[in-house]
């Protein structure tokens, strides 16, 4: 088992013939990603990389029986393609672009609420079950078909703990990373009720940053849900009130949205936090042994 | 993007938001011609910087003549703010505005921002005007009214009402607070705002409101779609090195220790700054080379972290995953060769290629530590600034 996608789910890029978007899909592809295809529109009837592009998201859904999508249009026209694809019935729709406008995302959200597809991102590396399925940027090879869920808001620390978890032995069984903006799809709490549910998914590692209130929220679903153990690093100690940390999602402000402050509150929870980024994929070694 | 005050107050204007009458100007040869335009036997003189607190610092002054409005530019022109937000470096002033003062019989806080808790655009408000909104969400948070707007129906007249009544207003102020707010929200929306704030808005000896102060920030992701106001844009109000940076596609922010980072990735970026910090020292930079890392922008992100003379050493910390860790070497050894080199590097490389990044370095011959992972190259560029 695994959460959102296997190797069963039929994947699609938007964006398919971009430099992006072709790279990415070659690395899909070359991981045994099951990718039916991908949209340029006007380039529809075209074969790219050996597959057909179709020039709308409902064609990829009606002739290759897509389900789920990753996106690389730039930022300008991401929200279209997010809304295109939800339009058409897919069910994952995954993001990667970043600099997408928050007043653009905020619109997204509001026409998605209520309906089937779930998104992922943007500005996120991505979903990965190992193994199976890579829908995102992720460097595929260190990652292992394994015992622990991984949720994160940012890429490279991603792979950080995918890499130390699979230094341990461990290996992952879905690999989320949920996105650097203010506005964004999958939230902690959604991931963790999916691991939670997963039988293959023995103990859950949570990678949160400063800003908002999305650690404070998953530790008090955590504490009244989750009966896995969890690890959770904050990255984020060392960053001063006031500067926007790269993500437009990470900044401390109005004295909220802390590390001290999330911390404490996944300690309130129960969760096994840590200090240094090193010691994520040690620390759950220890609990799962 | 942060606007100087006189220039959310002229967009205020073409939202037919009420604004005191103003005259922005640069040379103090001008305060005459302000000043008379505006009539009057009284001004305001206000330094236009980038920072909450102006008023505190010596930055707002009543000028009870036009000697005096004349002295009070000729102090601010050119001088450097220091408030409570700005730290001890403060911001130039290159700019004034005088205005018409106003007679203040009460005054609010007003406020339009993106709420991520409930992804909805939110107005802010409190009856403490002229406070620091902070200390008052801390101090007593049943004061702050928040009102969250449906994107699909936009701003509604109750919810002006609701605050309106919460300010305590009557009569007629109570439909000029709605053409206020949605004079607010329609800017907010058609020019990206990340944050409009009145602070304070308030009632003059009239009894009409007016928006005595304001402050916007924009979007950066949405400038592309926004050629009219790029030309607001400040650089003197920003960290030179923080621009420089922006140009070459870097994220990079200075901060006062004497570790420089350079990290692909946000999130990794403040875990290497956590990891420094653990291990005891204090990082002297946020740097995010990005996803897309060439060797030149590596190189120019190294010259960035050098040009810090507080930087005692620097650690480089990099996570292949588009980013080829060969390419980052072949950039680290580009600007080391380039610049010179006169602190410890120590370089960890991981993920795509880090095999053959390693290699690179070790047989360029510089003078390069590597470490095999992240506790480990921690320590060592810790023990080397400090050595």
């Amino acid at each position: 088992m695994s959460i959102l996608i296997n190797k069963h789910t039929k994947v699609i890029c938007q964006g398919f013939t971009g430099k992006q978007g072709t790279f990415h899909s070659e690395q899909a592809i070359a991981y045994g990603t099951n990718m039916v295809g991908g949209v340029t529109p006007g380039k529809g009837g075209q074969t790219h990389l050996g597959l057909p592009v179709f020039n709308t998201v409902q064609d990829a859904v009606s002739q290759a029986g897509a389900e789920a999508t990753m996106i690389y249009v730039p930022a300008a026209f991401a929200a279209d393609a997010i809304l295109e694809a939800a339009d058409a019935g897919i069910k994952v729709i995954v993001c990667i672009t970043e600099g997408i406008p928050v007043l653009d995302m905020l619109k997204v959200k509001a026409a998605l609420d209520g309906g089937d597809s779930i998104l992922i991102g943007p500005n996120c590396p991505g979903v990965i079950t190992p193994g199976e399925c890579k829908i995102g940027i992720m460097p595929g090879n260190i990652h292992q078909p394994g015992r622990v869920g991984i949720i994160s808001r940012s890429g490279t620390l991603t792979y950080e703990a995918v890499f130390q978890t699979s230094n341990e032995g461990l290996g992952q069984s879905s690999c989320v990373g949920i996105g650097g903006d203010p506005i964004h799809g999958m939230s902690f709490i959604d991931c963790l009720e999916l691991f939670e549910q997963d039988a293959q998914t023995e103990g859950i590692v949570l990678v949160g940053e400063i800003g908002g209130a999305a650690e404070e929220m998953a530790a008090d679903y955590i504490r009244q849900h989750v009966s896995k153990p969890v690890v959770a690093y904050i990255a984020g100690v060392t960053a001063p009130p006031g500067k926007r940390m790269g993500h437009a999602g990470a900044i401390i402000s109005g004295g909220g949205g802390t590390a001290d402050g999330k911390y404490a509150a996944l300690e309130a929870a129960g969760v096994a936090t840590v200090r240094s980024p090193a010691e994520i994929g040690r620390r759950m070694a220890e609990l799962l042994d | 993007m942060n606007l100087h005050e006189y220039q959310s107050k002229g967009l205020f204007r073409n939202y037919a938001i009420p604004v005191p009458d103003g005259v922005p100007i640069s040379d103090a040869a001008d305060v005459q011609n302000a000043a008379e335009s505006l009539g009057g036997v009284r001004w305001v003189v206000k330094a236009q910087a980038h920072t909450g607190g102006r008023g505190k610092a010596g930055g707002v002054v009543l000028a009870d003549s036009l000697e005096q409005a004349h002295s009070e530019t000729q102090r601010l022109l050119g001088s450097v703010l220091t408030t409570h937000q700005t730290g001890p470096q403060g911001l130039p002033v290159h700019e004034v505005l005088i205005e018409k003062p106003t007679v203040i019989a009460r005054e609010f806080y007003l406020s339009v921002l993106v709420d991520r808790a409930t992804r909805r655009v939110a107005f802010m408000a409190s009856q403490a005007g002229g406070m620091n909104i902070e200390e008052v969400a801390a101090a007593t948070p049943e004061k702050i009214i928040t009102i969250s707007v449906n994107p699909v129906v936009g701003l509604q007249a109750f919810q002006c009402r609701q605050i309106a009544f919460a300010y305590g207003l009557e009569g007629g102020q109570i439909r000029e607070l709605q053409a206020i707010m949605q004079g607010l929200y329609k800017l907010f929306m058609e020019k990206d705002a990340s944050l409009i704030e009145i602070n304070p808005l308030v009632v003059d000896e009239e009894g009409h409101l007016l928006a005595l102060d304001a402050k916007i920030n924009l979007d950066d992701n949405a400038l592309y779609r926004h050629a009219d106001l790029l030309h607001m844009r400040d650089l003197t109000q920003e960290d030179a090195r923080e621009a420089a940076a922006a140009e070459h596609q870097l994220n990079y922010i200075s901060l006062n220790g004497t570790i420089g980072c350079m990290v692909n990735g946000a999130g990794l970026a403040m875990a290497t700054m956590d990891l420094v910090k653990l291990h005891g020292a204090e990082p002297a930079n946020f740097l995010d080379v990005g996803g897309g890392a060439t060797a030149e922008r590596v190189a120019e992100a190294f010259k960035l972290i050098l040009s810090d003379s507080n930087v005692r050493a620097v650690l480089v910390n990099i996570f292949g995953g588009i980013v080829r860790c060969d390419l980052i070497a072949e950039g680290i050894i580009a600007a080391v060769t380039e610049v010179g080199i006169s602190v410890p590097v120590v370089v960890r490389l991981e993920g795509t290629n880090a095999p053959q990044g390693l290699e690179m370095l070790d047989s360029s011959g510089l003078n390069l530590d590597t470490a095999d992972d992240l506790t480990e190259a921690a320590q060592k560029v810790v023990a080397l600034a400090a050595g």
